[in-house]
């Protein structure tokens, strides 16, 4: 969990700069039905920039080339979400994404938890590719029947997307799980690592409240079943036990993320920072 | 029909001709129309608006697709051209042309099959236990393995043919 800081002082060297070379961040301030939105663009969006961290190191060319194609889908869904999103606040897809300070994003915990370059094992990012791509397979087909036009549209496209990641995640998971005793003991602990997050996916507050009676998309608790029925199959192919409920809940979904996010959003915020406006 | 609604139609027709001619910039072997991602053309007074819907969400030939078309229709005298994005319904590998499945497997990438049997095989489960049933693009044989769920692009998997040894793409269904 994350420890609450004051917000740090203007720094000499932020100042002293010339106004080129940094940038302010934007004021963003959704609506509970936007908010609702930016979970799923912003979960999308993080885990991308998580599995791109494997490219050149997956363990195999063929995982190096599917993971990275998975962020790219994740990326483009983000996009479509974030410029939707844009849209009704006056930023555009680039603002969004590079400007927001930290509290602004709404993403998951379980997506920014660190990858390969804290260390993390390949289990880690298997297991976690395989528990949120499920839930966003299951997100994106609730989004179908959105009332919001060009949300279902986007989720039209991403469904299908979305079958295919959680179909490779899943036969990831068994391989690792059922493989050796050495990948068995990675993916245990990988189980161990990550299921606390799972609960945050499936938590109720005002913002999926706002959404469902808006007709915009599903309470997350009610994926919970659905996402259940996915996950517990592989898990008995894979070998591996779902562990028991605990308490920990974490708050990324509310802004309020772990100590990983910071370091994440310098490295994908960097460019922008650096060379405001910045295209090629 | 009026000689105004006749020359409409004229320009109309023109313009789909030249999409026709406007390649996929990751697959250069069939065209725009063959992929199906062109839905329609609509004449507004001056100008020409032809509407996409775009493959894959996070296609990085989209942006690069739109502006070939633009720049083609200009070039062939009918425009100003703009491009519009349709979502809904979403593209599939079902609106790739039989011309274009042809032009593909010519090109040496296996055309996808139905997607009618992937909704109903939606329900998760490991990609092993999937069937696989796609035909050598260069000898036909139906003896192939898939080597890489991926491939140079996420619309394609690679696969070797067993019969001839030969190694091949796949274009996914979706």
């Amino acid at each position: 969990m994350s420890t609450t800081f004051a917000p740090l002082p203007t720094t000499a060297s932020a100042s002293n700069a010339a106004a080129s070379t940094t940038t302010e961040s934007i004021v963003f301030q959704p609506t509970p039905q936007q908010a609702y939105l930016m979970r799923v663009g912003d979960s999308c969006l993080i885990h991308a920039q998580r599995l791109a961290e494997w490219s050149g190191h997956a363990p195999i060319l063929e995982e190096d080339i599917a993971l990275t194609n998975l962020a790219l889908d994740l990326v483009g869904q983000a996009r479509a979400l974030l410029t939707h999103v844009g849209r009704q606040t006056g930023f555009d897809e680039d603002q969004l994404a590079f400007l927001r300070n930290e509290r602004d994003f709404r993403n998951f915990t379980l997506a920014e938890l660190p990858g390969r370059r804290a260390g993390r094992d390949f289990a880690d990012a298997v297991l976690r590719n395989f528990l949120l791509s499920a839930w966003m397979n299951l997100m994106w087909a609730r989004l179908e029947q959105s009332g919001d036009a060009e949300v279902a549209a986007i989720a039209g496209q991403a469904v299908k997307e979305s079958r295919y990641h959680v179909a490779h995640a899943a036969d990831w998971v068994v391989r690792l799980g059922d493989g050796s005793d050495e990948s068995m003991r990675r993916m245990r602990q990988a189980v161990a690592r990550l299921w606390p997050y799972t609960a945050e996916l499936f938590e109720t507050d005002d913002v999926d409240s706002a959404a469902a009676e808006a007709g915009l998309g599903p309470m997350r608790a009610a994926l919970r079943v659905d996402w259940q029925a996915i996950v517990e199959p592989v898990f008995a192919d894979a070998g591996l036990q779902v562990p028991a409920a605990g308490a920990f809940r974490s708050t990324g979904s509310r802004g309020v993320h772990s100590e990983h996010m910071g370091y994440l959003l310098a490295e994908m915020q960097t460019l922008q920072r650096s060379f405001p406006g910045g295209v090629w | 029909m009026t000689a105004h609604d006749a020359a409409v139609s004229a320009r109309v027709a023109q313009a789909w001709d030249v999409l026709h001619g406007v390649l996929d910039p990751e697959v250069p072997a069939i065209s725009v129309t063959d992929l199906g991602i062109v839905r329609d053309v609509i004449e507004h007074g001056d100008a020409l608006e032809v509407v996409v819907t775009p493959t894959y969400s996070g296609c990085p030939a989209t942006e690069v697709i739109e502006q070939a078309i633009a720049d083609a229709l200009v070039a062939a005298g009918l425009g100003p051209a703009r491009v519009t994005q349709r979502r809904a319904p979403a593209w599939t590998t079902d609106w790739i042309t039989p011309e274009g499945r042809e032009k593909l497997r010519a090109y040496g990438i296996a055309p996808p099959g139905s997607c009618a049997g992937e909704a109903a095989a939606a329900n998760v489960q490991p990609i092993r236990l999937m069937a696989r049933d796609v035909a050598c693009p260069r000898c036909g044989s139906a003896q192939t393995e898939r080597l890489s769920a991926f491939g140079s692009t996420a619309c394609k998997s690679l696969y070797r043919c067993i019969a001839c040894r030969e190694p091949f793409e796949h274009f996914k269904p979706i």
